[in-house]
């Protein structure tokens, strides 16, 4: 047992390791990706061959854990909170095969969209899935949630999720850590039949979770991470959940805090805490980062017709992160509201690194297309989106992973003639390869780029599943031979690359155009640089 | 005694090697930290900040209060004036005076030097020609570090520890090269403040 300097990631990686994890299973995405590095990154993780290599995607991760809850070994799943969208057909079935070892699914919310499409609240797919959720406040507790939640998975036979977001994903603070569970040995279920959902199976186990409803609701009210905290001025009783509590008790550094407060950080709600504080208080406050979840039920839990305030009546913003002035102001406490960013300040949005390849990519398609009317280029999630931006407003959407494909033939179906997708190499095995079937059926006339760089850039060079693979994959599933080009984009082979792109937007079909050149945040990775020469890319 | 620090610069220039000297030190002097960084998108040339917080008793935010910023410490001069709300009235604005320009519109440095010396209490350092002059300008940052180190409610001991052990893999030539960076940014301060 020692005591570490931790990312809120990295704490969930080592108390899932301490608790003997025997694999790890994720697709990188912020603000989740730390956590598969640390284990990735551990001497003691290849020492006890705790398999840690990325995923193509967050389903094929969440079905590999699930398989391996199956034989008996205890698993840990990590992903984005728009990762879970991919997940979620594994993930919700998942809670009704159950778990044989111990499972837990971690979802890292980005409220405030620090590096996301939207700020979804993972625990709405939990309470859908009626599974418990562990939302540590703190690093301490992002440690011990991931070595007790086996426990608790095992104990009830269900995922359990473990839900952070971006600011204790990404802040750091010292750890103690506990000792070393070993890991589990190998098991099958006791009934060979509890992961086959045909519907009478299915109809079964479901009723199996509904009934084991009640005692994850005590497991809940009697969790030592669900606190009440008496107060002797009962006009405002304060509900916290998660990292929530430090917002409120930043408030109360140098003051008495006398109101009565519920910390609440392990779901389904603890009914009793909640019915307590309800009874006992004149008006309830509620403080929750992510959606006003606890707030929406509680509204339903009324009995004594208390009133609810928190981010459905504006006390606090519906939407983004909180902080400890907000909460302030919920508090009615003054607030410094002395805006002193001088107009000097200009805004620095990200953008392209100098020298990426995805640029001299764009440079050449904006080229190539200047002959048609503009709004027909359809992107996709990674570096490359950053190409929306100026000076380049070179794409028209950037909505899901893989949905530039799909996009761009929809759109062709439609008669915007040509379409064009960008996508990244490790998003396109990610999901794109299910589109590119879609247009090779129907022999869309569409123009897919697929900028490779060999890595998946955004999140910091994660290995690509696409390296050395996309070519074969383009062939495999039916893309003409004479429509697949390579080149590398540079400002020297800039009229070649507008040449093949302008003829492959007019072709009417399926055209794949690969850009591929290393993404130069990866140059210091030997092993990469190795592999790419090894493979002649 | 606590320590609310405000980290700022851009995506790359590497503002969280400082944090990492700062945890270490913090560490070695047994001191409470948070400390928030930014992961992801911002990373690629965008605004970065990072909320770090020391302190003897234990922290609850990991988000530093408005106005409650002891130090900002920024790596860019522009980036400086981004957190200005978050400084106390008594806290020190300490900065690289060396542009990082990579948007169109960036204001003149004249400008922007100006609007910082509005601020009673700031260190303008040009930390890149100091650390250019002994031979090392990606030390620049640690002279950053040193021209802040004043400020902090932490040992300077500690810091030189801090340097210690972040860079003890890179061997002692990398290690004497920081060192001499801390030292060369804390004598500026003391000397021009």
């Amino acid at each position: 047992m020692q005591k570490l300097l931790l990312l809120g990631d990295e704490a969930i990686a080592q108390g899932a390791m301490d608790a003997g994890i025997s694999g790890i299973y994720a697709y990188p995405g912020t603000p989740s990706t730390e956590i598969t590095e640390y284990v990735q990154a551990s001497k003691f993780a290849k020492e006890n061959n705790i398999r840690s290599t990325w995923s193509t995607n967050e389903k094929t991760a969440m079905e590999s854990a699930l398989g391996m809850s199956y034989a008996g070994k205890r698993t840990m799943v990590c992903m984005k909170h728009v990762g879970l969208n991919v997940a979620a057909d594994a993930f919700m079935n998942a809670s009704i095969t159950g778990v044989n070892g111990g499972l837990i699914v971690v979802s890292a919310d980005d409220p405030s969209m620090h590096s996301s499409q939207n700020e979804q609240d993972s625990r709405f797919y939990a309470k859908f899935a009626m599974i418990p959720v562990l939302e540590p406040s703190n690093q301490q507790e992002a440690y011990e949630m991931a070595y007790f939640g086996f426990e608790l998975s095992e104990k009830f036979k269900l995922p359990v999720m473990l839900r952070i977001t971006t600011r204790l994903a990404h802040s750091r603070a010292g750890v103690q850590t506990m000792p070393l569970h070993k890991q589990n040995d190998n098991s099958l279920p006791t009934d060979l039949r509890q992961f086959v959902l045909l519907p009478a199976i299915a109809r079964r186990n479901y009723k199996g979770l509904l009934n084991s409803q009640s005692g994850l609701e005590q497991e809940s009210e009697k969790s030592k991470y669900n606190n009440y905290f008496e107060g002797k001025d009962k006009s405002l009783g304060i509900i916290t959940t998660g990292i929530a509590y430090n917002y409120l008790m930043e408030n109360f550094q140098d003051k008495q805090l006398n109101f009565p407060v519920l910390k609440i950080c392990q779901y389904p709600i603890p009914r009793k805490q909640v019915m307590q504080i309800v009874k006992e208080c004149k008006k309830i406050l509620v403080i929750e980062e992510g959606y006003p979840i606890v707030e929406e039920m509680l509204k339903g839990y009324q009995e004594a017709g208390t009133p609810v305030i928190g981010r459905l009546d504006g006390t606090l913003p519906r939407d983004g992160e909180l902080n400890p002035n907000i909460v302030a102001k919920a508090l009615g406490f003054e607030t410094k509201t002395d805006d002193r960013i001088p107009e000097i300040v200009k805004n620095r949005p990200p953008s392209m690194c100098t020298g990426c390849g995805h640029i001299d990519a764009y440079v050449a398609l904006l080229q190539a297309l200047s002959e048609y009317s503009e709004g027909r280029v359809f992107s996709d999630i990674g570096c490359y989106t950053l190409g929306a931006l100026p000076p380049y407003n070179a794409i028209n959407s950037c909505v899901d992973m893989g949905a530039s494909i799909t996009m761009a033939k929809g759109a062709a179906d439609a008669g915007l003639i040509p379409s064009v997708a960008v996508i990244g190499d490790s998003t396109f095995t990610h999901s794109g390869i299910t589109g590119l079937i879609d247009c090779v059926s129907d022999n869309s006339p569409v123009t897919i780029i697929i900028s490779d760089n060999f890595t998946a850039g955004m999140t910091g060079g994660q290995d690509s599943k696409a390296l050395g693979r996309i070519e074969n994959i383009c062939i495999g599933v039916g893309v003409h031979p004479d429509h697949i080009k390579v080149f590398k984009p540079t400002k020297k082979n800039m009229d070649e690359m507008i040449q093949v792109m302008k003829e492959e937007l007019a072709y009417q079909g399926v055209s794949v155009i690969i850009p591929r050149r290393q993404c130069i945040q990866t140059m210091k990775n030997k092993v990469l640089v190795e592999k790419v020469k090894e493979l002649g890319l | 005694m606590k320590t609310d620090i405000v980290l700022a610069g851009v995506g790359g220039q590497g503002i969280l090697s400082i944090a990492a000297t700062i945890g270490m030190a913090a560490l070695h002097s047994n001191l409470h930290l948070k400390q928030s960084e930014v992961h992801g998108m911002s990373q690629r040339g965008g605004a970065v900040q990072s909320h770090m917080r020391v302190s003897d008793k234990e922290i609850a935010s990991d988000l530093i209060p408005m106005g409650a910023a002891d130090i900002i410490l920024s790596v860019e001069p522009m980036e400086s004036l981004r957190y200005l709300p978050f400084l106390s009235k008594d806290g020190w604005l300490v900065t690289n005076t060396t542009p990082f320009i990579n948007i169109t519109n960036y204001p003149s440095i004249e400008d922007v030097l100006a609007e910082i010396k509005k601020f009673k209490n700031h260190i303008l350092i040009d930390a890149d020609k100091i650390a250019e002059e002994f031979g090392s300008k990606r030390s620049s940052n640690i002279v950053m570090l040193g021209a802040a180190s004043p400020f902090f409610n932490i040992p300077f001991e500690s810091f030189e520890e801090g340097i210690r052990k972040i860079f003890g893999r890179k061997g002692d030539d990398i290690i004497q090269i920081n060192l001499k960076a801390l030292r060369a940014g804390k004598e500026f301060t003391e000397k021009n403040r």
